[in-house]
């Protein structure tokens, strides 16, 4: 039987941009022949001559190209080597591309691919999620897709989208998860999905803690604890109202996120359900993060530094049991 | 909403004739004017923000915009007034921007020199420097993609902005890609109060040029009959194909770094020497030596344009503010994915 990685859904969803559109292009640093660090864009280049272009290691440049680019009418895919650098281009993305409609009522169309997130032995500067940082500034969609369908679905959303979008998509995910087809239908943009169904508590997530969320939710069914796992499939903008009436099934909320804690998602998603939906909590809201540290090199020291099924299990427990 | 930048069709087709050297003068005359309107509204407090005026610099930045035209790429800093209200802005829309009317083009959502009409070509800064350099260089890249061919991209940049790593980038990635871009940096020798023995060690900026695999041009940027010369040659061999083009000029800036700056710091041997003439009244003596215009046109010329700037500056001040209750509040075009909108 035939299936999909993530990643190859990447590369398929930007086949058919690339086959649809002929505003679309693709640029970045060894996207061309080699295909991109990861093989995002195998073949791509020789499917699609003179669209596929590499680029210097220059992220403003790059970035920066990418907005005159769509100011003159193209739809650009920008690839970023790791979400961690494309800090260096940081004032482009947040500074320009976010500011240009409300300044000046014209749309910036482009696309920031940021392979995001840990893998083993990744370290600080190969391992970050950088969805909040974008997410704090007005004029930026941040999507974080945690599955094989949405990554397809939601990447030819995000070069529909007039706006700018930051696409997290995360890198252990890439080749790990795996799907049977690629999906022919797709929840809206912006619509949070529940993933699990449950009764007793509503863990809000995304991107890879998806997956050890929900692992976490099959152990606790053996304790006959009902798990609803809520993804949130967008940060920017959050679906409020699915969560809350998630909350309002469950009474109780747990967020967990692979991003440091200090006004990240899980602090955004708490800070309103606190102010939106506090009458419907049976418990004070619990956010579980990274370690409040730079992620770690080592597989034993990053095993503890992001949350995993064993850790989220232990907070789920005990907020089930306060 | 209705254009308010109107460029040149045509291109020039003889640089130093004397129809050019009188069109660039009267740009220059509305760009001093203007300013100096500004920086009276300045005083009398009537303006929000800075005013950043190009006293000494008109010469230059009206000699660039001369040279371009309807479908190429104009990105203007901070002291290209004059230059602007030659690639066609209207002069009611950069008066407007100043005095924070919500009929001007950025309505009030942005003010005083980041202003443009990226439809019209005219991309509006801002304030990072150099991050305008690969920006015109993508809406080239972009034009390669459509297949347009002749059109060309400029933008301007400071001594002190050359010490940036967009600076750096973008040329860098410009040539790579060798498109018809120009980079017109105007060494007025301070960087707010940085004189250029802290902004860089190399021995004249034009040498980047070569560091970068480009053409370098350097020109007296208080000539007038040089900028129009030189920024004629140097967007040629750009719309001919021959890549980046980096024309650097000298001259001093004639001001503060605002108009709130009073530029003490400015050193006297600078302001005596060559490069601290100013260029419109020499522009104005060369006009006379060489008989293109007499005394009587030029004092004709000088109150046609105050007339303009004050029926402007009048016209502006009668116009509405902006009303934070009528504001949409919505920084994305697709509105349904809006935080701004959902409260």
């Amino acid at each position: 039987m035939s299936s999909i990685t993530y990643l190859e859904a990447i590369r398929e969803a930007q086949a058919k941009a690339l086959a649809d559109d002929p505003r679309v292009f693709i640029y970045g640093q060894d996207v061309g022949a080699f295909g991109g660090a990861f093989k995002a864009t195998k073949n791509l280049a020789k499917e699609f001559p003179g669209r596929v272009l590499d680029a210097p290691i220059s992220e403003d440049a790059i970035i920066g190209s990418a907005i005159g680019a769509a100011i003159e009418g193209m739809r650009p895919i920008i690839e970023m080597q790791y979400a961690d650098f494309s800090s260096v281009g940081l004032n482009q993305t947040v500074n320009h591309a976010a500011t240009l409609f409300w300044r000046t009522q014209v749309p910036c169309p482009i696309v920031l691919r940021l392979p995001s997130g840990g893998t083993a032995g990744g370290g600080p500067f190969h391992s970050q999620c950088m969805e909040s940082i974008y997410a704090h500034y007005p004029g930026l969609v941040v999507m974080t897709p945690a599955t094989v369908e949405d990554a397809y679905s939601m990447l030819l959303d995000a070069i529909a989208i007039d706006d700018p979008v930051i696409f997290c998509e995360h890198k252990y995910l890439y080749y790990h998860l795996k799907a049977d087809a690629l999906p022919t239908e797709a929840l809206p943009s912006g619509k949070a999905r529940i993933a699990r169904q449950g009764r007793d508590l509503t863990v809000v997530t995304y991107s890879a803690m998806l997956h050890e969320t929900l692992a976490m939710a099959n152990e606790l069914a053996s304790e006959k604890w009902e798990i609803e796992v809520v993804d949130l499939r967008t940060v920017k903008p959050i679906d409020t109202d699915t969560i809350l009436a998630s909350v309002a099934r469950t009474g109780r909320l747990l967020v967990v996120s692979e991003g440091w804690p200090w006004g990240g998602v899980a602090a955004e998603v708490i800070a309103r359900v606190s102010s939106e939906g506090f009458a419907l909590l049976d418990a004070p809201p619990q956010r579980l993060n990274s370690k409040e540290t730079p992620v770690p090199f080592h597989p034993n020291l990053w095993g503890t530094h992001r949350p995993t099924a064993r850790s989220i299990a232990v907070a789920a427990r005990k907020l089930l049991q306060s | 909403m209705t254009p308010s930048v109107e460029p040149l069709t045509e291109l020039i087709t003889d640089s130093l004739s004397r129809e050019q050297h009188i069109a660039a003068y009267r740009w220059m005359l509305l760009g001093r004017i203007s300013e100096e309107k500004y920086a009276s509204l300045y005083r009398g407090g009537k303006i929000f923000g800075g005013v950043f005026i190009g006293k000494g610099q008109e010469a230059l930045s009206v000699s660039l915009a001369m040279n371009l035209r309807k479908g190429d790429i104009y990105a203007p800093l901070i002291r290209d007034q004059a230059g602007r209200l030659a690639f066609g802005e209207s002069l009611l829309d950069a008066t407007r921007t100043y005095l924070g009317s919500r009929l001007g083009p950025m309505r009030g959502r942005e003010g005083n020199v980041h202003r443009g009409n990226p439809r019209a070509g005219y991309f509006p800064m801002i304030s990072h420097l150099g991050a305008m350099i690969p920006t015109v260089s993508g809406a080239l890249m972009a034009h390669r993609f459509k297949g347009i061919s002749g059109s060309v991209g400029a933008t301007c940049i400071g001594d002190g902005g050359t010490s940036t790593g967009a600076f750096h980038e973008g040329l860098n990635q410009a040539a790579v890609e060798k498109l018809p871009l120009i980079v017109v940096v105007a060494n007025n020798q301070y960087a707010y109060s940085t004189p250029t023995d802290r902004s860089f060690a190399c021995r004249d900026l034009v040498d980047k040029a070569v560091g970068y695999g480009i053409a370098g041009h350097s020109v007296d940027g208080t000539n007038l009959s040089a900028c129009l010369e030189v920024l004629t040659k140097a967007v040629k061999a750009a719309r001919e194909g021959e890549g980046p083009q980096l024309v650097v000029a000298s001259l001093l800036r004639l001001g503060g770094h605002g108009e709130h700056d009073d530029a003490n710091y400015i050193s006297n041997d600078l302001k005596k020497s060559e490069v601290g003439r100013d260029c419109l009244p020499l522009a104005a003596d060369f006009l006379l030596d060489q008989g293109w215009a007499t005394g009587a046109d030029l004092a004709i010329w000088r109150e046609e344009i105050v007339k303009q700037v004050e029926d402007a500056a009048a016209t502006a001040q009668r116009e509405p503010h902006p009303n934070p209750d009528e504001e949409d509040w919505c920084a994305l075009a697709t509105r349904h994915l809006s935080e701004g909108t959902n409260p």
